[in-house]
């Protein structure tokens, strides 16, 4: 019996009944951009930057190629212009964010006006990698914006165990924690904690860790998700069809 | 509402029917209470309804806090079950996944009123009212700037301009059916009918008249979506504020065709990554009025090409204030190529 597939991007993806898509794209060790999703919880669906159009019977022509690319470089655009918090692998201001999370656990989302880019400001001024990092960074860096995925790693065993939860609604959305202080550090969260490393936008940062690797080693110094995307979306059809 | 919740119950082979009170309307409370213990106690709800063996059917009153997303189902059922009202993932759909993972029916009240309608005078007398279709009728809540707002029912397929006439509204100049993520018409389309094959309406029904600006009516939905955004999905909690964003600088005299220009590129966006309606439907009211009151928006640009958001040479108002100067080599702009102007 064959292995049914689907066409991603005019590549054959194997899946089984019942994956989803994210899961078959990445067990064939194809990208699609994502933030929110982590293969060890539940899907959840909103960051949003996955989305990718399904074509039904016309997916051999691979008409979803473009539009899937304009969409999730958009959703990535205007997902950086929400936050003024720098993201633990990238940051330069990752330290300062750090001790400003463990002080306040209220990791808010500020609002920034429609045109201007802190992330850009940033990597511009502090790092000499050239003109591609800014928005080929940009999914890395998204900041501030609440992560439900940090909530999740957090499910307390014990009664008095710190527990995270979202409060406020819209732009204002923001993570609080279950202490009297509203302080992350009046609770019993620790380093050991998986909630504190999953956050894909760096809602909470880990201490003295700002630039563990150096600016031009990091993961997407090297190979930018942009550029990853672009040339996996690029890649024709000469793999083997199954 | 109850004689159809308990048809629908009966319908479907459900015991528990429960009814979703935001908390505006608490007030309702004791009066819907009360008449459910009559319907109790003639035997129109609990066990044996009518006296017929194995049709029970009860009813509970949920009282939340509401807000606009809890009109989607699924966001509802997350706000009846005391969680935050954020829209499901879909599918699976509450007919199969519901209520406590039951499968459950969700249906607006003015249906259900319809259901019991039709359970007393059949079919055929519903199929008769309103269009091919549209049949049966629709109740409008209608607002606005008309001499007598109020709830109004008509059969399906009546045009805009009578429902117009019979509520007042004599000098109306648009339109907004089905609230703020429906449709906005102009003037010219008072002649379309009421009815999904025209235009489709939820029942809100808000007049603006002659005398409205129809960018600050914009404005105004555009930051009810940014206030009403439930922050689950980033196009729409993001997607929302920047579009509030873009309209108050074109209201404040900085905007220009680029912010039309982003709001478009929002606009689709949000219509085909935003989780749920709210965000698909966010950008609605902005578009059809940019595209049918142009002008309301075009005499607020100051360019036609790219403004800032700010003012530059505002911004050196404080630096000059405490410099002492006020010569041109202190402005910027305007203000320093020609002396005496201030912006």
């Amino acid at each position: 019996m064959t292995q049914q597939s689907i066409l991603l991007d005019g590549l054959p993806v194997p899946f089984e009944e019942g994956q989803t898509i994210m899961d078959a794209a990445m067990a064939a060790e194809i990208f699609i951009p994502h933030l929110c999703h982590h293969p060890e919880f539940k899907p959840q669906g909103s960051c949003k930057l996955c989305t990718v159009k399904a074509t039904a019977a016309t997916f051999r022509r691979a008409r979803c190629r473009p539009r899937t690319a304009w969409r999730s470089r958009t959703t990535r655009r205007i997902s950086t212009t929400s936050g003024g918090r720098c993201c633990r692998c990238c940051s330069s201001k990752a330290i300062t964010s750090a001790r400003r999370a463990k002080r306040a656990a209220t990791a808010c989302c500020r609002r920034w006006p429609t045109n201007s880019k802190c992330c850009r400001r940033i990597s511009t001024s502090s790092t000499p990698i050239g003109r591609s990092m800014p928005r080929t960074r940009g999914a890395a860096r998204l900041q501030s914006l609440h992560s439900l995925r940090t909530v999740r790693a957090r499910q307390p065993r014990r009664r008095w165990q710190a527990r995270l939860s979202l409060s406020g609604r819209g732009i204002t959305k923001h993570l609080i924690v279950n202490a009297e202080s509203g302080r992350l550090a009046d609770t019993d969260f620790s380093l050991t904690d998986k909630a504190a490393h999953v956050c894909p936008v760096g809602v909470i940062l880990e201490k003295r860790k700002g630039f563990a690797v150096p600016i031009g080693q990091r993961r997407y110094d090297v190979d930018p998700i942009g550029m990853q995307v672009e040339r996996l979306a690029h890649r024709t059809t000469t793999e083997e069809e199954i | 509402v109850f004689d159809g919740m308990s048809v629908a119950g009966f319908t479907i082979g459900a015991t528990k029917g429960l009814l979703y009170l935001r908390g505006e309307y608490a007030y309702l409370l004791p009066a819907l209470r009360e008449n459910l213990a009559r319907r109790r106690r003639d035997g129109l709800l609990g066990t044996a309804l009518c006296g017929q063996d194995g049709c029970d059917f009860d009813i509970d009153i949920h009282v939340g806090a509401g807000a606009y997303v809890c009109g989607e189902e699924s966001a509802l059922l997350e706000s009846l079950e005391g969680k935050r009202g954020v829209p499901r993932i879909r599918p699976p759909f509450p007919v199969t996944v519901g209520y406590r993972g039951q499968p459950t029916v969700v249906n607006n009240v003015e249906t259900l009123c319809k259901a019991a309608l039709i359970a007393v005078n059949g079919g055929a007398w519903f199929a008769g009212l309103g269009t091919k279709q549209s049949t049966g009728t629709k109740l409008l809540s209608i607002s606005g700037d008309v001499e007598m707002p109020g709830i109004y029912d008509y059969p399906f397929g009546v045009s805009v301009a009578q429902v117009l006439n019979d509520c007042g509204a004599g000098n109306a100049q648009a339109v907004q059916v089905s609230g703020p993520s429906g449709i906005c018409l102009g003037m010219h389309e008072f002649s379309r009918h009421m009815a999904f094959e025209d235009v489709p309406t939820a029942g809100a029904f808000m007049v603006f008249g002659a005398h409205r600006d129809m960018f600050e009516v914009a404005r105004n939905f555009a930051h009810f979506f940014a206030h009403e955004s439930c922050g689950f999905c980033t196009p729409c909690r993001v997607g929302t504020s920047l579009v509030a964003n873009c309209m108050d600088k074109i209201a404040d005299g900085h905007g220009s065709q680029y912010d039309i220009n982003e709001i478009f590129k929002i606009h689709r966006l949000l219509h085909v990554a935003s989780h749920c309606g709210l965000g698909q439907s966010a950008c609605n009211p902005l578009f059809d009025t940019l595209n049918k009151f142009r002008p309301a928006y075009e005499r607020r640009l100051r360019s036609l090409d790219f403004e800032p958001a700010f003012d530059l040479d505002q911004a050196l108002a404080a630096a000059r204030q405490m410099t002492g100067r006020d010569d041109p080599a202190a402005h910027f702009g305007l203000a320093a190529r020609v002396p005496g102007v201030t912006t």
